[in-house]
């Protein structure tokens, strides 16, 4: 049996944006929506119009009739009592819907109010709410309604009025998140300001924003009502001489050898209802998240895309000509695309080409949006849902990446192209220990024994000097800091031996103090393990202190490229002349680099 | 831990008091004339005066409630009015038929769910769409009408199960499951509908974390990094509606053990219900909140092995 609380709850930020727009119309123009709004209009239809439409009073019984058969005096058959089953369907259609929809009433008068009154006052009113919900919530709603039963008797209107109590915490947490995430918006304490009424504030603002989640939730409730209520009279514990589908059913059922077919129409007339009430709901939610921009699924098909990677080449340093280290990673024309739900594609790298040579430092830099992280992705071939390599090469090593099977780019990846994330915090698996993280790819990869992997962490750990390894090794992610965090993320990347690690951003969401400390630890092991790094940063002072050559990208092409001292002294592009700028404004933390235009010298950071 | 579960249990038996304590209130002071309806219209009006007196009812409410509650906590709940049945028996001796068929169908509907959740949402495309459907369809039919559906197809037309009846799990384990194979379908269709959006919907979540890109960067296959480590992480939202749905089990067992004639718990609660027995009915209430509270508790445990950052809170 389905209970209230299982009812997917709408997202209240999706429906504060979507508030405002015509969702009404467009959930005619949703197919699965128009059917259901057909089925259900129909159903009330019918239920407002038994009187007429239903041939014989239906709860007449007529004992020569007993299980008649279709006939034309009964054009459904008759029951176990006799009685026209079809005149018993429709008056049995008006009261389980009504039923139900009385019991969502109630829930919605009792679950607003109180869901606007603690979302609006909050302090002590939401505690007793809290409290009221875990004790309604403590016993199963159909043993709720029994008890009930046994006390108040068999009225199908008292008993709903009693389930409509037991579903008003789902109207309750609805109103109380929209009113709470409304109340910190910015224009209700404009309307207080402009001397608005507090009960004006809550008419004409939040309930504009719950108004269309009420209504889903009051659909999926109102099967569940049908559901629950329908139950109830099958197990004999309705009011008989009101006929409901469950009343039918319980008769049916007991009659389940001789007349199988009697169970038809009441399953049917259920299993619609609700059916079409969850598709309802469905269909509502889902235009609502439609009109508040949420992407569709995306489609297939998108394979044809041409891909762009014309523009200017990129302004090209000549080489020092001492560098004569062998090509390790050489990127052409890549192109990177995310399919867009309307089947075209959406470039956000836009024909990069750049090499890095073994044991190089190469800085990749630009502002965000420009396409660095997106280039990084792509080499490792772990770019976001949707995102994909439209065209152009990665060669690695002799190996043509960007055209490889996944089960190739396992082998790949790891061992021979590292990766260090951006956000230390969020890059660790926050159910499983530090230790074990660093401890499974080093068995995976490497093929080295659990005890030799937990053996060389520990080294690791060590070495990118974190103080207390083993007491690190036990901990989980949220024990740790950022900084350590991260040091734990570097100790990962060079685990496995890699010939290139890809570092995006390394140090851009961590302290200041702990920045410095990251780029030494990396140009530490660089220089011991002759990896090469390919560094993502929009930071000229991140390029200065490692680089030995950099790629200047800007809208996702790369627009200057060369060694990083003949860049530094000689930006030719106009982008990479203003990013010089912006490191320039800022530049007092970072050294002199004020005064020493002249000199077209990099701060002294970098000579250590 | 110990500190943890002794602070759950001591809410919960709190819990369990607020809510006794108010089914009391309401039953007692929402019965009509109880000796009356015990002895029927004919009985003299002496014969229900002794027999209020008999059943004590001549006292105060809140004595009454003192007296109840002193005995609940020494396990005594008193006996049945109609058949004199202590109601401690009347439940016991038949909690453990419902309890099988409820656990067996929490079990099933576990591994259905995870299993079609994380299928819809590594596969997406047709799967996806498949397990929505299947999922609105488990989510909207009620599962008494999914009973009946398969009493008449699969007992009665098929005659691959009996139609009614049970055997005890103790006595044999393949008659056992042979009397509850189609009332655990019954039962789980909606449970496994509910579970399975969640899995796949906290799946796909998971999937995006950043996390999993750089597991995946260090050599992981996408299959290991899923049912290791996403898995893990996206089970905590999902045994959380577990929880919920087991609440819901207890009550769809009701009905459904009333179609196959199973002689759990739903025949005590339906056949007190409808007499109006106040004592069997407190108990059946009391025995349920104890059930629900206890089963927080596990899912609670549970989640802190499985979230780390829960198991300080």
């Amino acid at each position: 049996m389905s209970e209230s609380a299982t009812t997917p709850t709408p997202d209240v930020a999706t429906e504060v944006r979507a508030a405002r727009s015509h969702v009404g119309r467009r959930l005619l123009r949703n197919p699965t929506g128009l059917a259901a709004i057909i089925v259900l209009t129909v159903m009330i239809l019918l239920a407002i119009f038994a009187d007429v439409l239903a041939p014989m009073d239906p709860s007449k019984a007529n004992i020569q009739d007993v299980l008649a058969p279709a006939s034309d005096a009964h054009p459904l058959g008759a029951d176990s009592a006799g009685r026209d089953v079809l005149s018993r369907l429709l008056f049995a259609t008006r009261f389980s819907i009504a039923g139900a929809l009385w019991a969502v009433l109630i829930a919605a008068v009792i679950g607003v109010t109180s869901g606007l009154l603690a979302g609006y006052y909050q302090k002590w009113f939401e505690s007793v709410s809290v409290w009221v919900v875990s004790i309604i919530q403590a016993l199963p709603g159909i043993v709720v309604l029994l008890a009930a039963r046994a006390v108040i008797g068999p009225s199908i209107w008292l008993i709903m009025a009693v389930f409509g109590v037991i579903l008003a915490p789902a109207f309750y947490r609805l109103t109380y998140a929209a009113v709470v995430g409304v109340r910190n918006e910015l224009f209700v304490d404009a309307a207080r300001v402009a001397g608005v009424g507090d009960a004006s504030i809550i008419g004409r603002h939040i309930l504009s924003v719950v108004r269309a989640p009420i209504i889903i939730q009051a659909a999926l409730l109102a099967g569940i009502g049908i559901a629950v209520q329908s139950g109830l009279d099958f197990l004999g514990l309705g009011d008989t001489n009101v006929p409901t589908w469950g009343q039918m059913l319980s008769d049916a059922f007991s009659r389940m050898y001789q007349a199988p077919i009697l169970l038809i129409w009441p399953s049917l007339a259920i299993a619609l209802t609700s059916i079409s009430l969850v598709l309802f709901g469905n269909a509502l939610r889902d235009e609502l998240e439609r009109a508040a921009g949420k992407p569709k699924k995306r489609r297939r098909g998108a394979a044809a895309y041409v891909p762009d990677a014309s523009g200017p080449a990129p302004v090209t340093h000549v080489e020092d000509g001492d560098d004569a280290r062998s090509v390790l990673l050489q990127v052409d024309d890549l192109v990177v695309g995310y399919d867009q739900p309307g089947g075209g594609v959406k470039q956000v790298v836009n024909g990069v080409s750049l090499q890095v040579r073994k044991g190089e430092v190469h800085g990749l830099i630009g502002e965000s949006g420009s396409g660095k992280t997106q280039t990084a992705w792509s080499i490792l071939r772990l770019l976001p849902d949707g995102g994909r390599i439209v065209g152009g090469s990665v060669s690695f090593d002799g190996k043509d990446l960007a055209h490889s099977s996944e089960n190739e780019m396992v082998k790949i990846r790891g061992r021979r192209i590292a990766y260090i994330p951006q956000e230390p915090m969020s890059n660790l698996d926050p159910s499983f220990t530090i230790g074990s993280q660093l401890v499974e790819p080093m068995t995976v990869a490497l093929r080295v024994s659990r005890a030799e992997a937990r053996k060389r962490a520990l080294e690791l750990l060590a070495r990118v000097g974190i103080p207390n390894p083993q007491r690190t090794f036990d901990s989980y992610p949220h024990e740790v800091s950022g900084g350590m965090a991260q040091r734990v993320l570097i100790a990962g990347a060079v685990s496995c031996e890699a010939d290139l690690i890809i570092a995006d951003e390394p140090t851009t969401a961590l302290d200041v103090t702990v920045q410095a400390d990251i780029l030494d630890l990396l140009r530490d092991l660089q220089n011991d393990l002759h990896v090469a790094v390919l560094i993502v940063t929009h930071n000229f002072g991140v390029v200065a202190d490692l680089c030995d050559r950099v790629s200047v990208m800007q809208d996702g092409r790369i627009v200057e490229t060369g060694p990083a001292r003949s860049i530094f002294r000689d930006p030719q592009h106009p982008y990479t002349r203003s990013l010089f700028d912006a490191i320039l404004e800022d530049g007092a933390a970072r050294g002199p680099l004020a005064h020493s235009a002249d000199r077209n010298t990099l701060p002294e950071r970098s000579a250590r | 831990m110990l500190r943890f579960i002794l602070r759950r249990l001591l809410a919960g038996v709190f819990l369990l008091f607020v809510v006794s304590s108010l089914a009391y209130l309401f039953l007692y002071l929402g019965a009509g004339d109880i000796a009356r309806q015990i002895l029927g219209v004919s009985a003299t009006q002496e014969q229900v005066a002794q027999k209020a007196t008999e059943l004590g009812l001549d006292q105060p409410l809140a004595t009454r409630y003192v007296d109840w509650l002193s005995a609940a906590v020494r396990g005594d709940f008193g006996t049945s009015w109609f058949n004199n049945q202590p109601v401690v028996e009347a439940i016991t001796s038949r909690l453990a038929v419902t309890l099988s068929l409820v656990i067996g169908t929490t079990i099933l509907t576990a591994v259905v769910a995870t299993a079609l959740g994380v299928w819809a949402a590594k596969k997406r495309g047709a799967a996806d769409r498949l397990v929505q459907i299947v999922s609105v369809l488990g989510f909207a039919i009620p599962g008494f009408l999914i009973a009946i559906f398969l009493v008449n197809v699969f007992a009665l037309n098929l005659g691959w199960f009996r139609p009614t009846g049970f055997v005890q799990l103790g006595t044999s384990f393949p008659g056992w499951l042979s009397t509850v194979t189609l009332p655990i379908l019954a039962l789980s269709t909606g449970a496994i509908a509910a579970i399975a959006s969640q899995v796949r919907g906290s799946v796909i979540d998971t999937m995006r974390q950043d996390w999993v890109r750089t597991l995946r960067s260090r050599g992981l296959s996408e299959n290991r990094v899923l049912y290791k480590h996403v898995l893990r992480n996206a089970g905590g939202p999902a045994l959380a509606v577990l929880a919920v749905q087991f609440v819901g089990l207890l009550g769809g067992a009701i009905i459904v053990e009333q179609i196959f004639a199973i002689p759990g718990l739903g025949p005590v609660a339906v056949g007190s219900t409808a007499r109006g027995d106040i004592p069997l009915v407190m108990g059946l209430v009391v025995v349920t909140a104890a059930i629900v509270v206890v089963v927080n508790i596990v899912i609670e445990i549970l989640h802190g092995f499985l979230n780390p950052k829960a198991r300080i809170s």
